[in-house]
């Protein structure tokens, strides 16, 4: 199932921050594209409202972020509480080097799952799939 | 006695086939890690003998296939180099003198993401990330205070920056006078490789051509005022990084490297002026031959290249001296205490392929800044190599390997090869600008995990041997916790400073810097006057951010 109701999943990855370690989130966008989703990369330095701009317009049903800068907890709330402005009902996801101590604040916050390194980037794939299908 | 070729054919087809007949070997076919095929034997048939002093020599003497000086650790270990930086000013001050209270005999700087993209503390798109990946520099007084007790005649400092370089030095010249240590004494390195920010890293700030102005104005100044400098410190390491397999990053290395000298001699310097300061970075990952054999190789295709293309005369410019370090990326969370043996086996190869400079990772580093205790555990890594394992009393100890130097001469083989493909494109700018570069990288670094994934390249503990484990090890670590004060006090410092200098002298060193950028002369001069007056990060880069626009890449997945 690649499809919400008669279109492919629309993810939006991004960076955010100063960060510019992408090899992560790079390896994420194909292995969700050869799962035969949509895969828009904003590409690294992403601020938080260009996310939330680039959301809205593309119409994406997934919002991925990758930290590895140490700023997740700052700017993960940002583009999580920009979303939510813009009325945008989207699944959040989070990944990248964030201490387990942080996971449940995001988590609070409306991510839907942080993935850590070392995750089988399949199991991201099942996630979102099943995810989206609940709905 | 029948020759070689013949015994060793009688051997596969009678001892080996009789073995092979009844117990079949483990897998099907044999690869490095970065997918070149191991034979299961090699004799001397791989490496004709005669070929000794063309392809291995001495060390100290072309090709300098087996070191770059001719006693290596005999006379000198290397320098063991501990990466670290985090926080204000007197954190990292206060690392810096564990470290060398304890024996590190080199400092290397980490500075935080606003530093290195030339925003100050206070800027609304620094927020989050002051003092975090490394220590927040604003001005002059931070770095003050970095070196503060440490005197800067005695110590080496690697600085791991490269788009704000030039005020980075500036700072370590300015910092030195105030010593008392004229420029002319100082030792040390800028990575200044600003090439490798486009296709690995990520912090640049300009476009390429502002870029690479930049970064040759460091040489150019340092030639005749900073004379002991290391002006770049060409680095493969982040190339590995970001999924580049060992022969792509030796060869992308070099096309940088290239491309950098090639500007130099456009701007009339000799190449054998400014080609003795230019200093080299690979990394060591996971297969100590192939890494090992990347360092030798690496050694003498650089000789070559400047002895042929650039017809180098001087013996210092053929030398590939190199600083390498642990690939963090080969580190697992998963049981994190086994990244220490993992660290000890980085430290291995690179004690065995020869480097000047050695830096280990800290086997907590895939969680967070590394803990004091992870940090000796590294630095006693390497010292437990220098002095217990023997490893240090000979040159080039796997010379004469029928495996390594077979391995030597098909990863020179193929680091040429991709070599003369981007010449064909035209160069290493127009192969990065469009998108090749990236798109090897990524290709190699898809194949990399698909290979993780189908469990043909093991991980320990993460795709094999794993543990039921919520977290373990991560919730009993006593790990280093940000300071979330950091940020606030680093910007309150900020505007203590800049309420404090003169106003008009700042001034007038920002609109001389815009001079100097539209007469297109050396920035060095002014940068230096600018730093001294206190002048930020964030001023002097938003005179060049006006000057040359800021730069995005295109991104390619």
């Amino acid at each position: 199932m690649n499809d919400v109701g008669n279109r492919k999943i629309r993810v939006l990855l991004a960076k955010v921050g100063l960060d510019g370690h992408d090899r992560g989130i790079k390896t994420v966008a194909r292995y969700l594209a050869d799962a035969g989703m949509e895969v828009i990369f904003t590409g690294i330095r992403s601020t938080p409202e260009q996310i939330v701009d680039a959301a809205v317009e593309e119409d994406v049903d997934v919002v991925g972020l990758s930290f590895l800068g140490g700023d997740h907890m700052t700017l993960a709330p940002r583009v999580i509480d920009g979303l939510r402005r813009r009325g945008l009902q989207v699944l959040i996801v989070l990944g990248g080097i964030i201490p387990q101590r942080d996971i449940p604040a995001l988590e609070q916050t409306g991510a839907a799952r942080v993935f850590l390194p070392g995750t089988p980037p399949d199991r991201i794939v099942q996630f979102i799939r099943g995810s989206l299908e609940q709905n | 006695m029948p020759d070689l070729k013949a015994d060793l054919k009688r051997w596969q087809e009678t001892a080996l086939k009789r073995t092979l007949d009844r117990s079949p070997e483990r897998k099907q076919a044999f690869t490095t890690d970065s997918g070149i095929p191991v034979k299961a034997l090699y004799t001397p048939l791989d490496n004709p003998e005669s070929d000794y002093q063309q392809q291995i020599g001495f060390p100290g003497e072309f090709p300098y296939t087996r070191g770059v000086y001719p006693s290596m650790y005999r006379g000198q270990l290397w320098t063991m180099r501990q990466y670290a930086g985090f926080g204000a000013a007197e954190e990292t001050n206060r690392r810096f003198r564990y470290l060398l209270e304890r024996g590190s005999t080199g400092l290397s700087i980490a500075f935080d993401l606003p530093t290195q993209l030339g925003l100050d503390s206070d800027d609304p798109l620094a927020e989050g990330s002051v003092g975090r990946v490394g220590v927040a520099v604003d001005t002059l007084a931070d770095m003050e205070t970095i070196f503060q007790g440490i005197p800067l005649d005695r110590v080496s400092t690697s600085m791991t920056i490269n788009a704000t370089a030039p005020i980075l030095l500036a700072m370590y010249i300015a910092v030195g006078e105030q010593q008392g240590v004229a420029q002319t004494q100082l030792t040390g390195t800028t990575q200044n490789d600003i090439l490798k920010e486009f296709i690995a890293r990520g912090t640049y700030i300009f476009p390429p051509e502002p870029s690479l102005k930049l970064a040759l104005d460091i040489v150019e100044y340092c030639l005749g005022n900073v004379p002991r400098w290391n002006t770049m410190n060409i680095a493969g390491y982040h190339i590995r990084e970001a999924g580049a397999d060992a022969v792509q990053e030796l060869a992308f290395t070099l096309a940088d490297a290239i491309t950098y000298i090639e500007r130099a001699r456009e701007r009339g310097l000799a190449v054998d002026e400014f080609a003795p300061r230019l200093s080299y970075s690979l990394g060591c990952f996971r297969d100590i031959f192939e890494e090992v054999a990347k360092y030798r190789a690496a050694r003498r295709l650089f000789a070559r290249i400047m002895k042929e293309r650039f017809g180098a005369k001087d013996p210092r410019s053929y030398l590939f001296r190199t600083f390498s370090g642990s690939c963090g990326s080969t580190l697992v969370s998963q049981q994190p205490l086994n990244n220490i043996v993992r660290v000890a086996m980085h430290a291995l190869m690179g004690v065995l392929g020869g480097h000047q400079a050695i830096h280990t990772a800290c086997w907590d580093e895939g969680y967070a800044i590394p803990s004091e205790s992870a940090a000796q555990i590294a630095l006693r890594t390497q010292q437990i190599l220098a002095h217990e394992s023997g490893l240090a009393n000979t040159t080039d100890p796997l010379a004469g390997s029928y495996y390594v130097e077979s391995l030597t001469n098909e990863i020179e083989k193929r680091a040429r090869a991709y070599l003369e493909r981007i010449d064909a494109m035209g160069g290493m700018l127009e192969a990065i600008e469009s998108g090749f570069i990236s798109r090897e990288i990524q290709e190699s670094s898809i194949r990399y995990q698909k290979s993780v994934d189908s469990g043909e390249k093991i991980i320990v503990g993460l795709n094999k041997f794993q543990e039921q484990e919520t977290d373990q090890g991560a919730a009993a670590m006593d790990l280093f916790q940000a300071d979330p004060a950091v940020e606030g006090r680093q910007k309150a410092a900020l505007s203590a400073v800049r309420a404090k200098r003169s106003q008009e002298e700042v001034a007038s060193a920002l609109s001389e810097l815009a001079a100097v950028i539209s007469r297109n002369e050396n920035v060095m001069p002014v940068v230096i006057r600018a730093v001294k007056a206190y002048a930020t990060v964030g001023e002097i880069t938003g005179v060049m951010r006006s000057a040359w626009g800021e730069y995005r890449s295109p991104a390619y997945i």
